[in-house]
């Protein structure tokens, strides 16, 4: 049970209280006060030493929409954005069971009447902007992973075609996603062309965006995994006179995940950085736009609005990272690795 | 008579900067079916080589293998290979990685019940029925080598090839697995290749040392009948004449005719 539950702790990352399970289980507090005042009380001095810095500079710079904010500003608006939140949350139930009651009503009059279902058309708020940006990451990602994974196997498979398709992803990877934007939203407009569209076009632009960014870490992880397996292994499979599919999926993938999902978690980080950037400047929802309209908007709260921006994203992305890592330590087979 | 296993003059070239490398020169060996053959000679001589010539991951430059009247120039289980560094797949438990081997190679032919059997019997072969669910990682380096045995030996192979398989094992160790080796080569009376670089090893355990010449051009020097009785006794042969006069045989051969010019 205590083992399960530390293995628990270790694998989701969550090593802070790995102590403290060990206290509850009846091991010497002592040491693991040690461990946890390691762990715990550093970091937490950092972030105090941070959080001061940062209220004491504040105060010194003042800009066009006043002075800059510091930590019981930024924290004032975390309250106020969740309450916005809140109050549209409500709007948005309350429409919804006036318009239940409503069609409820020409119902009973009239068995036949014609009731029409619309949905609610309020202001997005910071979390429903949070949503959409996380939905539209996922969605560039898996279609990234989707075409990086395969190409990154074949080519890790066969040197001839590595080299061949080498030159093309060297050239690639370092445009910056500004570049692709406009030519992405191009192309959007110009070929997905529907009368009644399951998906915006601000959303598939944004999703392709993210998933030409963050292709290559995971294709080049992957191939260099895969060609970097242990010959035997493959001679292995040759001897069994294993087919190709079967060699890939029992010899060459559960050998590689290591290097696939670190590539998977360095296109995350990327993809994440990058839906912001495209967000603001094609004006498509989400936390970019967030922060882009707040920039507009120019109020004396707006920095401090974006502030929370700022630490939404970078918490985001923390935790993205993090199940990114659980998911590598549980598929890895060698749960021993030192995986940071 | 056609023998059972003819390495008929086998010659193979790299490619490299400057030409073609002659690696082996018309290496020529026939075997008997239940031979044991240990082919013996000094680091970078190719006696590697001649075994993945034959196990099919090398194709001969010139010359052929045949086996059974029929020439091989590809892998198959028919020549399982027990390799050095036992390549057991990590993420599989050690009856995984046999049963892996079993279903490969049987899965059209028997059903799960005999699959399961089979897999269980090799594992017992090598007496490593208790450690079935655990990982490689988590077993030694002899044990590995074991499961890497059993799953050859599951292979049902009419040749067996070993690329010095105890090389990376302690003395003691080697000895166990040595002594298992004969145990079961007693009872199965399989075709055997083994590459090695050891003398003792090579005379306790073969019927036939193939002493091979040192490279560029690597071809066979001497060949050795070894007419010991078996079952062989390791703290018996120590001090049997016949014994040493087969291990100073091979001494003089690796280290007075074809010593290595640089060591």
């Amino acid at each position: 049970m205590k083992d399960k539950a530390i293995y628990f702790l270790e694998l989701t990352g969550l090593n802070w209280f790995v102590p403290l399970a060990k206290i509850a289980s009846g091991e010497p507090a002592g040491f693991q006060f040690q461990q946890l005042t390691k762990m715990i009380g550093l970091p937490l001095l950092a972030i105090l030493a941070f959080l001061m810095f940062w209220h004491l500079g504040a105060a010194k710079v003042d800009t066009s929409l006043g002075q800059l904010p510091g930590p019981v500003q930024v924290w004032e608006q975390v309250k106020v954005l969740n309450a916005e939140h809140q109050a549209e949350r409500q709007r948005a139930d309350e429409f919804y069971q006036r318009q239940a009651e409503r069609n409820a009503a020409a119902l009973a009059k009239n068995p036949d009447a014609e009731i029409r279902v619309r949905d609610y058309t309020g202001r997005a708020t910071f979390v429903d902007q949070i949503w959409t940006s996380l939905f539209t990451v996922f969605v560039g990602f898996l279609l990234a992973s989707l075409i990086a994974i395969p190409i990154g196997i074949v080519s890790g498979l066969s040197q001839n075609l590595y080299n061949a398709i080498n030159p093309l992803i060297q050239i690639f990877k370092p445009v910056s996603p500004l570049a692709w934007l406009p030519i992405v939203t191009m192309v959007v407009s110009a070929v997905y062309v529907s009368a009644d569209p399951m998906f915006s076009k601000s959303f598939i632009t944004s999703a392709i965006t993210v998933m030409l960014c963050s292709l290559w870490p995971t294709l080049i992880n992957t191939a260099v995994g895969v060609s970097s397996i242990d010959r035997d292994l493959l001679n292995v499979g040759k001897v069994l006179r294993l087919s190709y599919f079967t060699t890939v999926w029992k010899i060459v993938i559960p050998s590689s995940i290591p290097m696939i999902f670190t590539g998977l978690r360095i296109s995350l980080g990327i993809g994440w950085m990058v839906l912001i950037a495209a967000e603001m400047l094609a004006q498509n929802p989400g936390l970019g736009k967030f922060v882009w309209d707040e920039f507009q908007n120019g109020s004396s709260n707006s920095l401090s609005r974006i502030m929370v921006a700022v630490l939404a994203i970078g918490l985001i992305g923390f935790v993205l990272d993090r199940i990114m890592l659980t998911l590598q330590k549980f598929f890895s087979y060698d749960k021993n690795a030192n995986i940071r | 008579m056609e023998s059972y296993l003819n390495i008929d003059h086998v010659s193979i070239d790299f490619p490299t900067a400057n030409g073609p490398f002659r690696a082996l020169d018309k290496v020529n060996i026939q075997i008997n079916k239940g031979e044991f053959v240990s082919i013996i000679g000094h680091s970078g001589c190719g006696k590697s080589t001649v075994m993945n010539i034959v196990g099919g991951l090398y194709q001969a430059t010139e010359g052929g293998v045949i086996l059974q009247g029929k020439e091989v120039n590809e892998p198959g289980p028919d020549r399982a290979i027990v390799f050095q560094n036992h390549a057991l797949f990590p993420w599989l438990t050690c009856y995984q990685n046999v049963e892996l081997a079993v279903k490969s190679v049987f899965g059209k032919t028997r059903n799960r019940q005999q699959i399961r059997d089979w897999t269980l019997h090799n594992l017992e072969l090598v007496h490593m029925t208790h450690a079935k669910d655990k990982l490689p990682a988590e077993i030694s380096g002899g044990m590995k080598q074991r499961i890497g045995i059993a799953r050859a030996l599951a292979m049902e192979p009419k040749v067996l090839l070993m690329d010095e398989p105890f090389g990376a094992l302690d003395a003691l160790t080697r000895a166990h697995l040595q002594d298992s080796l004969m145990e079961i080569q007693a009872d199965l009376n399989n075709t055997v290749i083994m590459i090695t670089h050891d003398v003792d090893e090579a005379v306790l355990l073969s019927d036939k040392i193939v002493m091979m010449t040192n490279g560029p051009a690597a071809t066979i020097g001497e060949i050795l009948q070894v007419d010991l009785p078996r079952p062989r006794q390791r703290l018996a042969l120590a001090d049997n004449p016949d014994y040493n006069h087969y291990r100073s045989e091979v001494i003089k051969f690796l280290h007075q005719r074809h010593a290595r010019k640089a060591a």
